[in-house]
């Protein structure tokens, strides 16, 4: 069996989900300050990829990063090019994986007790001590939660990512556009194989997300 | 030595505009006695530095912390102000140590930072806790974290916010005689927010009552209790019983709500505009400013019982009053007339 889907789904669903952790707190620590109104706007915007079809996004990212479009073809110009490549999929799943992200993170700072940050400030804290040391671990469960969804979306792209990447053994093969492909030529026991590795993820992941779920209960 | 506050801030309909400065012979304790919403804790925020007011100046010892004119505005890591938050505001994700030694963080030195930080534990009787979280300790033993967290971040001014509020009454009191204690040793001037007559009453010195955004008096404690000038003061103070007032001599009001004459010790000026009695100012033989009476019911304390009543010449529709009287008095339960010294009658003329 070759394994690299298994390689490529894994490092393209890490990769993503590092720069959604950071893009999607940086978002929502700026939402959480902004006025109401433009605050729903931002929201509308940054929550799209969740709402619109996947393969609508993977659309709009070939209107954006195709090789004859302005962007892309400068990037192409520059050694970049997001179509048909292994790290195109980072894009395709960091869309698509980035509300969730944004969306908790965000519900994690607006429960944030803010008398919190008054006191620290109070003391002579610094903001940055304030943000990391009492902000953010205050916000934990919430943004690991995010993180531990944000990494199964990206592990599970597969609209977004086909669109924009296809599917190529050994280059652009993710787990879900291998089932696919293993569906359509009638390779079933294939197929099953990969559907096996995918389930023992997504239950590890399961697991990941009642593990910090539980953790408040009991302390 | 002394705290100066003039603010002026609008938020949608609401206006808080407060203008205050404590004693300058020396640290006092003054307290903040207002309903909820009429812009205490606003006050505090302006002062710590975490809201801004629109206009105004704010000075503490000297040091200008805001002036809206000449542009100043320090952040509130340079005000040097303690804040104790009605909630405590510890931070739950680090044990009482370390949120101590938050407080410690601008003393670099780690031998004067661990004897500072036995000193405050032993003080505040926090030893055995150091390695405890905030969720872990009872109300009490939060409350003496947080103000030990503030003190050891050696403030020049110290406000608490219904420091008491969070408690169960009977801790309460206890803790009342220790914060009294520590805000003595403390030695800079202290604000005291509370909606409380008793707390303060027992904590403070001198008392600011706010109403709606606006400071309508700042007097001396007993002298506020005696004479509290305002209808507004006076509820605060925990007058039951207050009425509409019109002036009929020097020394004689009418009030038409409770269908008598009052005679007053002190004599009436022009526009006055209600009077006061407290409910346990009334007395079954008092004979001055006494009418019929008519008992409608009574509520047991353990040491005191409370008769709601009517004087017999009462309009219909105007409320009924509030007697209050110890058990052991011995007076007949429910008598035929009440009266009231003069000088027990508060004009209240705002």
């Amino acid at each position: 069996m070759d394994w690299y889907p298994l390689l490529n789904s894994l490092r393209i669903a890490a990769v993503s989900c590092v720069i959604v952790f950071f893009l999607g707190i940086l978002c929502a620590c700026c939402a959480v300050r902004l006025p109401r109104a433009a605050k729903g706007a931002l929201d509308a915007v940054l929550t799209l990829p969740m709402v619109l079809p996947p393969t609508v996004c993977g659309y709009f990212l070939l209107l954006i990063f195709g090789v004859r479009r302005p962007l892309g073809m400068f990037l192409t110009r520059l050694g970049v090019q997001f179509v048909m490549t292994w790290y195109g999929g980072i894009l395709a799943a960091s869309v698509a994986a980035f509300p969730l992200m944004y969306r908790t993170a965000r519900g994690a700072f607006e429960s944030f007790d803010e008398t919190l940050a008054y006191s620290a400030q109070t003391l002579g804290l610094s903001n940055f001590f304030i943000f990391w040391r009492i902000r953010m671990p205050a916000c934990r469960q919430g943004i690991l939660a995010g993180a531990v969804l944000a990494f199964a979306r990206a592990l599970g792209e597969y609209g977004a990512t086909s669109m924009l990447v296809g599917y190529t053994p050994g280059k652009t093969a993710t787990i879900s556009t291998t089932v696919y492909q293993l569906w359509r030529i009638g390779d079933e026991a294939g197929a099953m194989r990969w559907v096996l590795v995918n389930l023992a993820i997504s239950a590890a992941v399961l697991a990941a997300v009642n593990m910090l779920e539980d953790r408040p209960k009991r302390r | 030595m002394s705290l100066q506050v003039r603010i002026h801030k609008k938020l949608g309909e609401f206006l808080l505009d407060v203008d205050f400065e404590t004693d300058e012979a020396g640290p006092e304790v003054l307290g903040l006695l207002g309903a909820s919403g009429c812009g205490k804790s606003f006050t505090l925020k302006c002062i710590a530095g975490i809201e801004r007011p629109d206009r105004g100046y704010i000075a503490l010892d000297g040091v200008t912390l805001f002036d809206s004119e000449k542009k100043i505005d320090l952040p509130p890591q340079k005000r040097r102000v303690g804040y104790l938050f009605q909630s405590y505001a510890l931070f739950p994700n680090m044990t009482v140590e370390q949120n101590i030694l938050c407080g410690l963080a601008r003393e670099k030195n780690p031998e004067v930072k661990k004897a500072e930080l036995g000193r405050i534990l032993s003080m505040m009787q926090l030893e055995g806790l150091e390695s405890r979280r905030p969720c872990q300790l009872s109300g009490g033993q939060a409350q003496r974290a947080a103000l030990a967290r503030i003190l050891v971040n050696k403030p020049r001014l110290l406000m608490l916010d219904e420091p008491f509020s969070a408690l169960d009454s009977h801790l309460r009191e206890k803790l009342q005689f220790r914060v009294k204690e520590i805000l003595k040793e403390f030695g800079h001037t202290a604000l005291v927010v509370t909606h409380s007559r008793d707390e303060a009453c027992r904590l403070c010195r001198r008392v600011a009552v706010m109403d709606k955004g606006r400071l309508l008096t700042v007097k001396d404690t007993k002298e506020l209790f005696a004479d509290p000038e305002s209808v507004c003061a006076a509820r605060l103070t925990g007058c039951k019983n207050i009425a509409p007032a019109r002036r009929t001599g020097e020394y004689e009001v009418e009030v038409p709500d409770w269908g008598i004459r009052l005679q007053t010790a002190q004599p009436v000026r022009e526009g006055v505009r209600a009077v006061g009695v407290r409910a346990h100012h009334f007395a079954a033989g008092t004979e001055r400013n006494r009418a019929a009476v008519e008992c409608l019911r009574e509520m047991e304390e353990p040491f005191e019982r409370i008769v709601e009543f009517r004087w017999k010449n009462q309009p219909a529709h105007t409320p009924a009053l509030w007697w209050r009287e110890a058990k052991d008095r011995g007076s007949p339960r429910f008598p035929d007339a009440l009266g009231v010294e003069p000088a027990d009658v508060l004009l209240l003329y705002e």
